[in-house]
């Protein structure tokens, strides 16, 4: 299993930031214009930029005043104890926390400048360009091949839908182990590859940023190897962010880590903060913040 | 499901009298129950098998004299003797398949309206008032035909489509009465819409959260969530469904009787009176004086009976094997 | 990056096919809610229908005397006919679900339950049929118990059904602490479980008590002719009952007669109703109650 120095993968170009990333102090896509790939060396251009998030459900607020910049290209790690919002953070960035009833938010998520949740924006729109990994492995009861061919066919990129099937497949380095089962059930596969059929499906419709919530944590120590490899190589192509609760999985994928904690609010309940975020490194080696530092410490203690 | 019943504990060696007697008590106490428990559900199994008998036995002599004949032979006259169930087996077909084929798609779609799409205080308003009205009995619903439906149809959707679809033969010219096959099949649509509903609602609240979840992820519409995940892990019970809502509309016997107008021809037009087996039995049990026309009546019965239990025993093959897939895919 | 991709700084509104997509979306959505708005207004309409036109008809005469002024023999008659097949239906019903779930391996378990769905899909017209076959025709005799019997095989699988549900939600704890007490099985059936699910049971009895009240057929084969001007509870010969009265007044053409038919649709429809949402919400009750302990 590869387990590279999170020193070495760090990128020392991009300079360490503060908790709060203004906004108005990294180039918006509008002004970034064609600047669109592979520019590591450029000033780094922001996805997400999110601006005061509180998220409430019914009357109990979850998540409270997170500003966070999330960088074009980049594999961006949650880490936190459960219950510290990292997953509400992450379901409210492509709104899949939608269809929960009680669920309000405050405050703002740009998504290259446009707000997540504005008047006009289409929810089915948001999930085409945002897609999502879910921490059990959901496949269709289909075909391997209709688990990936059906949101292309959906969008109506119908053509050329082998290769792009093939193109997923291999995306996610599952090609060479289901290429001769296309047509059998997606079912049939371990948990292992369950997943990585579910990134495959996930990129298939090239979406400009996946989110994956805890993607192996229902997996096995070899499995969960597999899926690290993944996001080193889908890294640059895709904007990445993942929710884990594992620590030396966020220091071995992330360019950047954002700390969250359950923290007592004014009114005595504790509530999801972010406490610190900045690049891996930094969070792993020298964090500035105390509690971030007893909390990575005291697991890899 | 709970482990088989063991009434013989091993009995402990040092067991005192007074203790190894209330022992003996239990056991015997034990076997009794489960005595009377089986020979309850063997009764269950008895009438089962009773009620195929007596209804094959009381219509031997018609099954002996007309043969398999009477299947498509379409006379149907007590007084001279002659019995056929050509007429009345094509108007229970045409009706039951009419109520399928207008009520299935209602159906399904309330129970996509209430497992999917309604908000949960409406759903908690609307569910009760669907299975209501599975809850009124047949006989009311036939009243009601007669008296409101039947004259609403003669006067409004029979001149309508009439006029606009009067090209095809099904919707033929208007007649004097409103009880026709067309209000027969009406009524079996009020009656087999909420088996359907609700049988679907509950199959479609079954598939898991996290499927239709990956399937929004991916940019999919509600609609194609519920076309490309939820209808297909769901399809075989929906089709289950829909065979138990064409027994209920094949072996109703009452409402039928009172809006058809028990005619015995077979006609293209819809409008015109028709005759189903169930509702001639209904209709024609009560004052049958012959033995023969009883006996015929009973016919029609065990052609009911051999058509339910059919789609029946398939309803209930489709729904285990599809509770057995359900489990394992999830 | 391909056709059909949208660019991502591009605001996030509907992009490519989408617009088309959203629209066939809606389109389905408000078929679903129109199909649920036909269902309610069918049922709004026939109970509006039968309360509008059944209310004038019902007064305390109608329920308390005989023809012609009123229908007690027939509701005396329904009463009597339902009261005869729950006393059939329950004891039964209860004690296969017991089988069922405290005695029954899985291979004898399957065919049963086969059985009860057989049982339950049975049109009620081959249930009277049979009954007039095997107990009418022998005595060359129609009685009311012969009705009785035939709504009996009606509510038996819906009472086992019901049985079987709240039984299964009786805690595994409470069995295995008689078990663990070396309580015997009946003494544990007899004096925990039972008691435990009996408001699940009364429940779904209730429930096929509303429906065995509205069935026709059976009393109509059994008990076509019954005498409307005297009170009777005698079950060995012919009553009256509601169903089968509504059933024949709606074949005379009588206005008269319409009337009197609308009332007793009054009276059965809230009764089943009354009875089956009231029991509905007590079922619900109780199984939170079991789902909670």
């Amino acid at each position: 299993m590869s387990t590279p120095d999170p020193l070495q993968r760090f990128d020392p170009t991009a300079p360490p930031s503060r908790v709060r990333i203004k906004s108005d102090a990294l180039p918006q896509t509008g002004a970034a214009g064609a600047n669109v790939h592979g520019h590591r060396f450029a000033a780094p251009e922001v996805v997400f930029d999110a601006q005061e998030v509180s998220v409430f459900y019914g009357a109990k607020k979850a998540l409270t005043a997170v500003n966070l910049g999330i960088r074009r290209g980049e594999i961006t790690a949650l880490i936190g104890p459960s219950g510290c919002g990292k997953t509400t953070f992450l379901r409210s960035l492509n709104r899949m926390n939608d269809s929960v009833a009680s669920f309000r938010i405050e405050g703002q998520i740009l998504y290259h400048g446009h707000d997540i949740y504005g008047g006009n924006v289409d929810q089915v729109e948001v999930r085409r360009r945002i897609g999502m990994v879910f921490q059990k492995p959901n496949p269709f009861p289909k075909s391997i091949y209709d688990n990936i061919a059906w949101a292309p066919r959906n969008l109506g990129l119908k053509q050329d839908l082998d290769e792009r099937v093939e193109k997923a497949l291999r995306g996610a380095a599952l090609w060479d182990e289901v290429k001769d089962r296309l047509k059998d059930s997606a079912l049939g596969l371990s948990g292992g590859q369950q997943q990585r059929l579910c990134i495959a499906r996930a990129i298939a419709i090239e979406p400009d940023v996946l989110l994956l919530d805890e993607p192996a944590s229902a997996l096995d120590p070899i499995a969960t190897g597999a899926i690290e490899d993944l996001m080193h190589s889908l890294k640059g192509r895709f904007t990445i962010v993942i929710v884990t609760h594992n620590m030396q999985q966020a220091a071995r994928v992330a360019d950047r880590t954002a700390f969250f904690s359950l923290e007592s609010g004014t009114d005595a309940k504790s509530v999801g903060t972010l406490i610190e975020f900045d690049g891996t490194e930094t969070i792993f080696s020298q964090p500035r913040d105390p509690r971030t530092r007893d909390y990575v410490t005291g697991r890899f203690g | 499901m709970s482990s088989t019943v063991a009434p013989a504990a091993p009995p402990t060696p040092r067991a005192d009298r007074s203790r190894s007697r209330r022992k003996k008590a239990d056991r015997i106490g034990d076997r009794v129950l489960y005595g009377i428990c089986l020979a309850a559900a063997l009764l269950a199994v008895a009438v089962i098998v009773l009620v195929v008998y007596q209804v094959v036995h009381g219509a031997a002599p018609a099954i002996s004299k007309f043969g398999l004949g009477f299947l498509v032979d379409t006379t149907w006259q007590p007084n001279f003797g002659e019995f056929g169930a050509g007429s009345l087996l094509f108007g229970t077909v045409v009706t039951s398949s009419f109520a399928l084929a207008l009520g299935a798609p209602i159906a399904i779609s309330i129970g996509l309206y209430l497992s999917l799409l309604a908000p949960t205080g409406v759903r908690g308003v609307v569910s009760p008032l669907v299975e209501m009205l599975a809850a009124i009995p047949s006989v009311i619903l036939g009243f009601w035909g007669v008296l409101v439906l039947a004259p609403f149809v003669h006067e409004h959707f029979e001149p309508a489509l009439h006029g606009s679809l009067g090209f095809l033969p099904i919707f033929g010219a208007a007649e004097t009465t409103g009880l026709s096959v067309f209000t027969a099949s009406l009524i079996l649509t009020i009656m087999v819409i909420p088996i359907i509903a609700s049988i679907s609602r509950d199959l479609f609240l079954a598939v898991p959260k996290d499927l239709q979840d990956g399937a929004s992820a991916l940019g999919a519409t509600r609609w194609e969530v519920v076309r490309g995940v939820v209808m297909p892990s769901t399809s075989s019970g929906v089709i289950a469904a829909c065979l138990l809502g064409l027994g209920r509309a094949l072996g109703e016997a009452i409402a039928v009787a009172q809006v058809i107008g028990a005619g015995s021809e077979i006609h293209a037009s819809l409008f015109k009176t028709g005759d189903t087996l169930a509702a001639r039995i209904a209709n024609q049990f009560p004052g049958a004086l012959t033995e023969l026309h009883k006996a015929s009546l009973f016919y029609l019965g065990v052609i009911l009976l051999v058509i339910g239990l059919i789609s029946n025993l398939t309803a209930q093959w489709i729904g285990r094997r599809f509770g057995y897939r359900g489990a394992t895919a999830r | 990056m391909s056709g059909g991709v949208p660019d991502p700084a591009a605001p996030l509104t509907p992009s490519g096919n989408l617009r088309r997509r959203q629209l066939i979306s809606k389109v389905t959505e408000y078929g679903a809610t129109a199909a649920a708005i036909v269902a309610v207004t069918v049922l709004v309409i026939v109970i509006y229908t039968v309360v509008a036109r059944g209310a004038s008809a019902v007064s305390l005469d109608f329920i308390f005397t005989a023809a012609p002024t009123g229908v007690g023999p027939a509701l005396l008659g329904t009463a009597v006919i339902v009261a005869i097949a729950t006393a059939i239906a329950m004891p039964l019903g209860v004690l296969i679900a017991l089988f069922l779930t405290e005695f029954s391996g899985a291979r004898i378990a399957g065919p049963i339950r086969l059985t009860l769905d057989l049982m339950n899909g049975l049109p009620s017209i081959i249930i009277a049929l049979f009954v007039v076959q095997m107990l009418v025709k022998p005595e060359h005799k129609n009685t009311a118990f012969a009705g009785s019997v035939a709504l009996a095989i009606i509510m038996l699988p819906l009472i086992a059904r019901g049985s079987i549900e709240v039984l299964l939600l009786v805690p595994h704890s409470m069995r295995e602490a008689s078990d663990a007490l070396g309580v015997s099985r009946w003494r544990s059936v007899v004096g925990v479980i039972v008691p435990t699910a009996l408001g699940g049971i009364v429940t779904s009895t209730v429930l096929a008590v509303a429906r065995a009240a509205g069935e026709t057929a059976p009393l109509l084969l059994t008990n076509p002719v019954a005498n409307l001007s005297a009170f009777s509870v005698d079950p060995f010969g012919e009553l009256p009952s509601i169903p089968v009265r509504i059933y024949s007044l709606s074949e005379e053409g009588n206005p008269e007669g319409f009337t009197q038919a609308w009332g007793m649709a009054l009276l059965l429809v809230a009764f089943i109703l009354f009875a089956s949402l009231g029991a509905r919400a007590l079922l619900a009750r109780s199984k939170r109650k079991l789902a909670s302990a």
